[in-house]
C-alpha cells in the first residue's frame, strides 16, 4: 500500500501531453503530404509523374525545372543529330524527348511580377495602415467610430463580388494588366486589415512616450518615428505577413485583370499544363518555387506572426 | 530656471470642467506640490503647463513669457511621467541623452553631459544597461536624469513615485528633495499622497473638483486649513468635526458644543446664524474627566508611540491621538479636553474656515483662490 503521487489539477499529465503530441504530429503529417507530393513531383520525369501506382522511390530529374523555365519545339531526330553537342544538362534532357529549347519561358517575368506586386502592395498597405492607425489611436478624429466601421465594412463583401465593375473600371482607366493597377487593388483590399490590426498594436503603446519626446524637443512626426515606430515593429511585421500572404496567393483578380505583361505567378502556373501535353513536373516545379518566398518570409517573422494571431487573446 | 505664473486657468472637456479658474505663482527654485484626490484637475493643470493640453481659458507665464498656446517642445520644460516613459528600445545612456539629441548637440558634448547627470543621480554604473532590466528606483532615476540633463526652465512631475514600492518611495522622496536642494530647480509635482506632499513641498496647492481649495506652505495647510475639504484631506487620521449651531460675533472666544462650553481662538469676523463645525486635529484632544464634552470609547488602534482612540460622541465618532501608555477599555466614558489654541471653525454650508486669531500670524496674501 502506498499513496498515489500527488498531481496538479492544472498542469497536463505526461499521458495527455503524449496524446496531444501524437495528434499534432498526425495533423502535421496530413498537412505536409500534399506539399511533399508537389515537391517530389517537381523532381520526377513526366512519365514517372503519371505512373500508376504512383512512384514513391524514383530517379530524381530536373526536367520539370528545365521545362518550367524554357519553351521547346519538337524536331525530327535527324535535325537534332545534326546539331552540335548539347550545351548543358537541360539541353541534353530536352533533346532526348526529340525537342530543342526555343527560348526562355514566361515563368521568370511572371514570378518577378508577383514579387513586385505582392511586396509593393504590402508596403503601401502597411505604410498607409500605420499612419491611419496612429491617427485613429492618438487624435480625436471626427466620427472616428463610423470611419473605422466603414474601413472594416470594406471587408464584409468578398472582393470578387465587385470583380466585373473593377474589370470595367480598370479597362477605362488603362489599369488593366499593369503592375500599378494590381498594387492599387491589393493595397485597397489589405489596408482595412492593416488599419485595424495596427490600431490595436499602437493603442497598446502608451502615449507618454511621444509626449515625453515632444516635451524633450521633438516634433510629433519625429516623436512618432523615434518612439512609436520602434515599439510597433512586432505589429508592423505581423501585419506585413498577413498582407503579403493575401497579395501573393491572390488568384481570381489576377486571372481576370492580368493576362500579359503584369500577369502574376498564380494565374500563370496552371497555363503550363496546356503547353505540350500535361507537364505535371513543370507545374510542380513552378508551385515549389512559388512557395519559397512566402515560406522564407514566414519563417523569418514567425514570432511576430504568432503574436499577431494571438493578439488580444491574452491580457498582460 | 524660472517662475511659473498661472492666471485664471480653465480647462473644460465638453461639459466637464476639469480646472476652474486656477491662480497661483510658483517662485523661482520652489518645490511646488499639487495635491488632491484623483480627478481633481491636478494632472490636467500640470499637462497644461507642459503644453500637452491647451487651456480653455487663462494664461500660463513661464519666466515672464506667455507660453499658454506654445507647443510643448517650445517651452523648455522637462516632464517626469508616472510610468517613467523610458524608451524600451534604447539603453540608459541613450534615454538620458535623447533630449540633447533633439537640440542637435555634438555627440561628444552629449556624452559628457549624460555622464555628469548620471553621476549626480548615482546611476553612472548603469549607463550601458538596457532600461527594461532596471529596478523601479533606478528607472525613476533614469527618468529624472532625462529631465535634468537638459537644464530646463522647470520640472513637471506627474505622480513619479506612484508605481514604486512603499520602501523605495520613502527613499526616493528623500532623494528627490535632496536633489532639489542641490540644483534648486523650479518644480511642479503632482500627487495624491499627502505624506509625499508634506515632506517635499515648499508650497502646496490642495485641489478638489477643479478648484484650488488652499495654497500655502505645508504648515499653513495643516494648521490653518482654509476649507473643510482640506482639513479632511490632510492628516491621518483627518481632522475631526463637531457640529454646532448659531452665529458667531467678532471677538467671541467661546462656543457651545453638545451642551459643553469650549474655548476657541478669538473670532475675527461676524457670522450669521448657520450650521457650523468645530475642527479638531486628533493630537489636540486630551482625556480629562472634568470636561463636559463626553463620549464613550469605541475602539483603539495601537501605533507604538501613540494610539488612535475612536470615541463615540453625540455627534458621531471622533478620533484622538493620545500617548500609547494610557489604558483604555471599550465602553469607558471619558471627558474630552480640546487644545483651544489649535481649533478651527468652519461654516458647514460653504465649508469655508472662519477667520480667527489662528490666522493672525498667517501670511494670507499668498492664498489666491477664488
Amino acid at each position: 500500500m502506498s499513496l498515489t503521487t500527488a498531481h496538479s489539477v492544472v498542469a497536463p499529465s505526461a499521458n495527455s501531453k503524449r496524446i496531444a503530441g501524437a495528434i499534432i504530429i498526425a495533423y502535421a503529417l496530413i498537412s505536409i503530404v500534399p506539399l511533399l507530393w508537389i515537391f517530389a513531383t517537381s523532381f520526377k520525369t513526366p512519365p514517372d509523374s503519371i505512373a500508376y501506382p504512383p512512384k514513391i522511390v524514383f530517379q530524381p530529374s530536373i526536367e520539370g525545372y528545365c521545362n518550367l523555365f524554357t519553351t521547346r519545339t519538337r524536331q525530327t531526330p535527324e535535325y537534332i543529330n545534326s546539331l552540335g553537342p548539347a550545351t548543358g544538362f537541360c539541353d541534353e534532357t530536352v533533346r532526348k524527348r526529340n525537342m530543342v529549347i526555343a527560348g526562355p519561358s514566361n515563368f521568370l517575368p511572371r514570378f518577378l511580377n508577383s514579387l513586385i506586386i505582392a511586396f509593393g502592395s504590402t508596403f503601401c498597405a502597411v505604410f498607409l495602415g500605420t499612419l491611419s492607425a496612429y491617427g485613429f489611436s492618438r487624435f480625436k478624429v471626427p466620427l472616428a467610430d463610423d470611419l473605422l466601421f466603414f474601413i472594416l465594412s470594406t471587408r464584409f463583401m468578398p472582393p470578387i463580388a465587385v470583380a466585373i465593375p473593377i474589370y470595367l473600371m480598370y479597362r477605362e482607366l488603362g489599369l488593366s494588366d499593369t503592375a500599378l493597377g494590381m498594387i492599387l487593388l491589393y493595397t485597397a483590399v489589405n489596408v482595412s486589415l492593416a488599419v485595424w490590426l495596427l490600431k490595436g498594436f499602437i493603442d497598446e503603446i502608451p502615449r507618454e512616450y511621444e509626449e515625453a519626446a515632444m516635451i524633450d524637443g521633438y516634433t510629433r512626426l519625429q516623436a512618432f518615428w523615434r518612439t512609436v515606430l520602434p515599439q510597433a515593429t512586432t505589429g508592423i511585421a505581423a501585419t506585413a505577413i498577413f498582407c503579403l500572404i493575401f497579395a501573393w496567393n491572390e488568384y481570381a483578380f489576377a486571372a481576370l485583370l492580368t493576362s500579359g505583361t503584369a500577369q502574376t505567378a498564380p494565374p500563370f502556373i496552371p497555363t503550363i499544363i496546356g503547353e505540350g501535353g500535361q507537364d505535371w513536373p513543370a507545374v510542380a516545379a513552378g508551385t515549389t518555387i512559388f512557395l519559397v518566398p512566402i515560406l522564407v518570409f514566414t519563417i523569418l517573422l514567425r514570432k511576430q506572426l504568432l503574436r499577431g494571431i494571438t493578439f488580444g487573446a491574452v491580457r498582460k | 530656471m524660472a517662475e511659473i505664473r498661472v492666471q485664471h486657468l480653465r480647462k473644460a472637456f465638453g461639459d466637464f470642467v476639469a480646472v476652474q479658474d486656477s491662480n497661483f505663482v510658483v517662485e523661482d527654485g520652489e518645490f511646488f506640490v499639487m495635491l488632491g484626490p484623483s480627478g481633481c484637475g491636478k494632472t490636467t493643470t500640470l499637462r497644461m503647463i507642459a503644453g500637452l493640453e491647451l487651456p480653455t481659458g487663462g494664461q500660463i507665464l513661464l519666466g515672464g513669457e506667455d507660453v499658454t498656446m506654445l507647443r510643448a517642445r517650445e517651452r523648455d520644460i522637462a516632464f517626469v511621467f508616472q510610468l517613467f516613459a523610458l524608451y524600451p528600445h534604447m539603453n540608459v545612456r541613450k534615454n538620458i541623452g535623447f533630449p540633447l539629441l533633439a537640440q542637435g548637440m555634438p555627440s561628444a558634448e552629449i556624452r559628457t553631459r549624460v555622464e555628469e547627470t548620471a553621476k549626480l543621480l548615482r546611476i553612472d554604473h548603469l549607463l550601458n544597461k538596457s532600461v527594461s532590466g532596471l529596478a523601479g528606483g533606478d528607472r525613476q532615476r533614469v527618468a529624472l536624469g532625462r529631465a535634468i540633463v537638459r537644464r530646463p526652465k522647470c520640472f513637471l512631475m506627474d505622480e513619479p513615485l506612484g508605481t514604486l514600492d512603499t520602501e523605495f518611495r520613502d527613499l526616493m522622496v528623500h532623494e528627490l528633495r535632496e536633489l532639489h536642494n542641490r540644483i534648486h530647480a523650479t518644480t511642479v509635482y503632482v500627487t495624491h499622497d499627502q505624506m509625499e506632499a508634506m515632506s517635499m513641498a515648499d508650497k502646496i496647492a490642495v485641489m478638489n473638483h477643479g478648484v484650488i481649495e488652499q495654497f500655502g506652505t505645508p504648515r499653513e495647510i495643516y494648521d490653518r486649513p482654509a476649507t473643510m475639504f482640506v482639513a479632511d484631506f490632510i492628516g491621518s487620521p483627518p481632522m475631526n468635526f463637531l457640529g454646532f449651531g448659531g452665529g458667531l460675533a467678532k471677538g467671541a472666544k467661546e462656543i457651545v458644543v453638545q451642551g459643553a462650553k469650549v474655548a476657541v481662538p478669538e473670532v475675527r469676523e461676524d457670522i450669521a446664524p448657520a450650521d457650523m463645525a468645530l475642527g479638531i486635529r486628533p493630537e489636540h484632544i486630551r482625556f480629562d474627566d472634568t470636561s463636559k464634552l463626553r463620549g464613550a470609547i469605541y475602539g483603539t488602534e495601537y501605533l507604538g508611540t501613540t494610539q488612535i482612540v475612536a470615541v463615540e460622541t453625540a455627534d458621531g465618532i471622533i478620533k484622538a491621538r493620545v500617548p500609547a501608555e494610557i489604558r483604555l477599555n471599550a465602553g469607558d466614558h471619558v471627558g474630552l479636553a480640546l487644545n483651544s489654541a489649535r481649533l478651527s471653525l468652519f461654516d458647514k454650508g460653504s465649508g469655508r474656515a472662519v477667520r480667527t486669531a489662528v490666522h493672525d500670524t498667517a501670511s494670507q496674501g499668498r492664498a489666491q483662490h477664488g
